[in-house]
């Protein structure tokens, strides 16, 4: 049974288009992720979901109940925002509670103080539960956000980028914390961000949106394997796949169609016995593997390199491109075949 | 400062103690009227206007006997007739050759101050509250248009239509009742209370809301739970200024009232006209006249400050 479903959803703002005769299902207990840059529609297709904007269009499903016709406070979901969601005026016990003190939820305080414990113990915020929530660190405010979102069990748990605006080392933790959560309990959830790290290590499905349009959903792994048009491909993977036209650097053997080659910045090899005459023009080192910025018949290429190759700006070497795991798109940039099938 | 070394914009030991002793120096010289009136309510009718100022006097409280009382001159023979005085304050009295002959109407009209002062107050801010959530939140049609409109109410001085008023509160039997001065006051102080509290919604993100209404509550309650207690520093801060103006307000007062819902404004100059000049009394009535905007902005001074403070920087 479906978690939710947007069937054929249009919203405008004004002139802008935001999202676009967009259809999209999430399986229950799925992890699905959202991933494309500011303005590809991602927060407005969460909206959507929580009924805090109305489709012009198209209908939206939770539970295989159309809900598109009810308010927020009816559907039943949890809608985790990027900040600001803390109430100040309130302790972080009083933020948790309240959701479980809404009119139509009303537990009796009993229960309200177990889940409310149970949850803190969970995100590790049991001992601040009396501190004002202005007293608390990033970290501990995104985690008594997470966990006003967990206390009520909704059918839908949505979540708009809750990480970025925490430091790197702090993303992680959470990062990890919340798949784990996810999995305990057994949560369906829409993940919004433009992180591609948090997309490939998250997701269930990656649903990669371009202009409120969906490009494509699918695993991670197909995702990064057999993207469905080049925008897709140059969504995950850093540093940015290599686009190189059919036939140049020895790439031939494409499907018929083929126009566009993209090859994986790992699937060049810098300082080869074979392949194409290349010139490092920069390299920059990321502790256990080094990015090769390469020159080679005219295009401007990236490269990984193994730990023990070291390479220095302006010297001369060669290229090889491991042809068959290159990945086909046509003329239109879509997908027409990849070398090494998911 | 744990070192010597000063970062920019930082005042030395000297520079704080001459901008402190400014700043009490100004205090003092601000203070010096209120305390007089306070000191002159105090004094006897001949300390009051006596030739240097007397500084040191010896209190007594006959300003405030005469401020709430209305007296009559008798002669000795007649006063002697109606045996001992039954109070302190009809000896006070005597002594000057007078018999109390019934309370003022300081006391009502007081009242009247209270009443119209609070009232409109409480009025001007509760309707300001929602309108200016309204403008913040909603799409209204004419937005600027409207708050530009609420606005120019202010960009004469009101006394400028008083005749307009006068003539309207007389068709509609509003002169001289509490209601009518209550709905003046509200609706002068209504434009100020739109935009100041508009200036502080707008403040308040508007994840708040979204946040409760998706945990399960209606808009209504989300404002009432999250939204006023955010409001509360610039409530405060709007109320005291309302408070402020319909408080003090004279001109008004003085065209619209006579009687029932006379405020205490325009009576206390009265005091002078009855039985010559009785400045004890006029610094009695002044002093109380004072305490509930000293009191009310005390109460409410941390919230204020935030208040002021939080509308300047933003905007």
């Amino acid at each position: 049974m479906a978690g939710a479903v947007l069937e054929n959803v249009t919203k405008t703002f004004g002139e802008t288009v935001a999202v676009e005769n967009l259809s999209l299902a999430v399986g229950r207990k799925e992890f699905l992720v959202l991933l494309g840059p500011t303005g590809a529609g991602k927060t407005t297709t969460l909206r959507l979901l929580a009924g805090l904007e109305q489709p012009d269009s198209g209908k939206v499903h939770i539970a295989g109940e159309d809900v598109t016709a009810q308010p927020p406070a009816a559907r039943d979901v949890a809608f985790v925002f990027q900040q600001y969601s803390l109430y100040p005026h309130y302790t972080v016990f009083e933020n948790l509670a309240f959701p479980l003190r809404a009119p139509g939820r009303r537990l009796n305080a009993d229960s309200i103080r177990r889940r409310v414990g149970e949850i803190s113990e969970m995100l590790r915020i049991g001992h601040k539960l009396n501190d004002r929530v202005t007293q608390l660190s990033g970290g501990e405010m995104q985690r008594v956000s997470i966990g006003r979102a967990l206390v009520r069990k909704p059918k839908l748990f949505l979540m708009d980028e809750p990480l970025s605006s925490l430091d790197a080392k702090l993303r992680e933790d959470l990062r990890v914390e919340l798949k784990r959560i996810q999995r305990d309990l057994e949560a369906t959830i829409v993940y919004v961000t433009h992180d591609q790290l948090e997309a490939m290590t998250l997701a269930d499905t990656i649903g990669i949106l371009q202009e409120g349009r969906l490009v494509q959903a699918d695993s991670p792994r197909i995702a990064y394997e057999r993207p469905a048009t080049i925008y897709a491909a140059q969504r995950l993977g850093s540093p940015q796949i290599n686009l190189i036209e059919a036939g140049r650097l020895g790439l031939a053997g494409g499907p018929p169609a083929a126009a566009t080659a993209g090859i994986r910045p790992e699937d060049l090899t810098v300082g080869a016995e074979i392949g194409a005459e290349a010139k490092i023009i920069a390299v920059e080192h990321r502790g256990d593997e080094a990015v090769a910025l390469i020159e080679a018949d005219g295009l401007r290429l990236h490269a990984l390199l193994d730990a023990g190759v070291s390479m220095e700006p302006g010297s001369r070497t060669r290229v090889a491109v491991r042809a068959e795991s290159a990945i086909w798109f046509d003329s239109g940039e879509r997908l027409v075949g990849a070398g090494a099938p998911g | 400062m744990k070192s010597g070394i000063l970062k920019p914009g930082q005042a030395t030991p000297l520079g704080k103690f001459l901008a402190g002793s400014a700043v009490a120096l100004y205090a003092l010289v601000a203070m010096i009227p209120l305390v007089w009136i306070l000191a002159t309510g105090f004094k006897s009718p001949p300390d009051s206007i006596s030739y240097p100022p007397k500084v040191f006097f010896e209190p007594t409280l006959e300003g405030y006997v005469n401020l709430f009382t209305t007296r009559s001159r008798q002669t000795a023979e007649y006063i002697e007739s109606l045996g001992p005085p039954k109070s302190w304050y009809e000896e006070l009295v005597r002594r000057r050759n007078m018999v109390i002959s019934g309370p003022s109407r300081f006391a009502d009209r007081y009242w009247n101050s209270i009443v119209i002062g609070f009232g409109s107050t409480f009025l001007a801010v509760f309707l300001g509250t929602l309108a200016a959530y309204g403008f913040s939140r909603f799409k209204v049609p004419l937005k600027d248009d409207l708050l530009f409109f609420i606005l120019s109410t202010r960009m004469m001085p009101p006394v400028a239509v008083a005749i307009p008023i006068f003539l309207m509160f007389r068709q509609l039997g509003l002169s001289d009742t509490a209601a009518g001065m209550i709905l003046l006051y509200t609706a002068v102080n209504l434009s100020l209370s739109v935009w100041l509290l508009k200036g502080f919604v707008d403040e308040i993100p508007r994840e708040y809301e979204e946040a409760a209404v998706v945990d399960g509550y209606s808009r209504l309650q989300a404002f009432w739970k999250v939204v006023l207690p955010q409001m509360r520093a610039g409530i405060a801060a709007t109320a005291i200024f309302c408070l402020i103006f319909a408080w003090n307000e004279y001109a008004f007062a003085l065209l619209l009232t006579s009687g029932t819902a006379q405020t205490a404004p325009p009576f206390i100059p009265i005091i002078i006209g009855e039985g010559g000049l009785d400045w004890p009394a006029v610094a009695a009535g002044t002093t109380l006249f004072l305490m509930p905007v000293v009191v009310f902005t005390v109460l409410l001074r941390n919230q204020l400050l935030r208040g002021i403070t939080f509308g300047a920087v933003r905007k």
